[in-house]
């Protein structure tokens, strides 16, 4: 029978809640990678690898892997570095894996891969040239912590293709494998000056349908948006839902026209707003947005999810996820209609996703 | 030899790794050399590009704060210590 894993980053390490197909029933274990605060963890169908991106305080960044589903670890950080030129590799977070290769987003801003599963990296980009790189590293010109590639989206197909979002400017795609990109934020709003209108843009989440890989959507800073372009323009959808703030979105695997996302309060708390924990639905492409909160706490809970907090998994009724940045996990076995809550206490969680393996 | 103290997170990340050992080293950053060597990795958990000790890495030898090209004396106590941070 089919295991569903649930790879929960949090800022204590990793942890990986398991059930079986139904998905009713699930066991915590960890914390995993010693402790080390956690930005992302996923798995790489291809190899049965878990892999952790981390970055300590004290021992710098690095990615840790498990080769036996969670069971040992391993730390690497041989090549994470932006060696020479002196900016310094801060924080390695959003990962993923396609065509044999592993890809980190890091800050200070540059994309790495793998080709050893994890043990040694190498830097494809730091999309340098692009507009406004030239003062992207520059201490001056940072928002609050430090600007990165927080997620890189590889073309299901191309591997030479992939869209890299850099903060606070925008996703750009490369097409010859980090040798050159293009940004691609036409049509995206911005609610605060812009030097060049090609950049400039707060992308929080890129996802794409994986039934139409010209389908996108994305949560930004400022709204709700859908490309049905491959990301060449973008229609703001955020009519309908409770705030255009927000973090997390999922992309459902058997339908094109449904997404998922979970609308924060836009100030300075980004919790649900009103303390009424729900995940927005929609299944018009975004003409129109239906909240899923049966089961969910309808007041008193402010409660706030991540980037890479939400995830949903391909079985035939598919099994959507979140974790919070109070350690709640909640689980529907039924696409979103009811939840439950199936873990309550882990430290402030980062990112969830989802692996049924057999 | 130099006498050679780590904090407690090291060990974990590097199997059979002491907490405390005897390193053949002139300077600080000669003695991470000798840890680099038996375990691979390690340098760069205590080290960043530069090189320069990581801002919540300090060491101090025989009680003094040190930096990387701090000379090591036989038998001189030197100590890696994790900031006291977080939470």
């Amino acid at each position: 029978m089919s295991r569903t894993m649930l790879l929960v980053g949090t800022r204590k390490g990793c942890f990986i809640l398991e059930s079986d197909g139904d998905r009713r029933d699930w066991s915590v274990r960890g914390p995993y990678c010693e402790g080390w605060p956690i930005y992302h963890a996923i798995h790489d169908v291809d190899t049965g690898t878990i892999y952790a991106a981390a970055a300590s305080e004290w021992h710098g960044a690095g990615v840790w892997r498990s080769n036996d589903l969670g069971e040992s670890w391993e730390l690497s950080s041989e090549g994470l570095t932006h060696d020479g030129d002196g900016v310094k590799l801060s924080k390695v977070s959003g990962l993923t894996a396609a065509h044999g290769r592993l890809l980190a987003g890091a800050e200070a801003v540059g994309v790495f891969e793998s080709r050893d599963q994890g043990v040694t990296w190498s830097l494809l980009s730091t999309l340098e040239g692009q507009p406004g790189s030239d003062t992207w590293n520059d201490p001056a010109a940072q928002p609050p912590g430090h600007l990165g590639v927080p997620a890189i989206l590889p073309h299901p197909s191309e591997p030479s293709r992939m869209w890299a979002i850099v903060q606070g400017r925008g996703i750009f795609e490369t097409t010859d494998d980090g040798r050159s990109w293009t940004p691609r934020n036409r049509g995206l709003r911005a609610d605060w000056p812009l030097e060049d209108p090609e950049v400039g843009y707060c992308v929080h989440k890129l996802v794409m349908s994986p039934l139409d890989n010209d389908r996108m959507y994305q949560q930004n800073h400022v709204g709700m948006h859908r490309s049905d372009d491959a990301g060449h323009s973008w229609v703001e959808i955020t009519d309908g839902l409770p705030t255009e703030f927000g973090f997390a979105a999922a992309a459902h695997p058997h339908d094109r026209e449904s997404f998922y996302v979970i609308p924060l309060d836009p100030g300075h708390g980004r919790c649900m707003p009103d303390g009424h924990a729900a995940v927005w639905r929609t299944e018009d492409a975004g003409s129109s947005w239906r909240r899923l909160d049966a089961g969910l706490p309808h007041q008193d809970a402010y409660l706030g999810v991540l980037r890479e907090g939400m995830a949903i998994d391909a079985l035939d009724v598919p099994g959507l996820y979140f974790g919070t940045s109070t350690g709640q996990v909640f689980a529907s076995a039924d696409e979103g209609e009811s939840w439950n809550e199936i873990a309550s206490y882990l430290p402030a969680i980062s990112s969830v996703e989802v692996a049924v393996v057999d | 030899m130099a006498d050679l103290h780590l904090p407690p997170t090291l060990p974990r990340i590097f199997p059979d790794l002491p907490r405390r050992l005897d390193v053949d080293a002139a300077t600080v950053d000669e003695a991470i050399d000798r840890l680099e060597e038996r375990w691979p990795g390690l340098r760069d958990r205590l080290c960043e590009p530069g090189p320069v000790l990581r801002r919540h890495i300090n060491v101090f030898v025989e009680g003094e704060r040190a930096s990387l090209d701090t000379a090591l004396e036989q038998g001189s106590r030197v100590d890696v210590v994790a900031a006291i941070s977080g939470g």
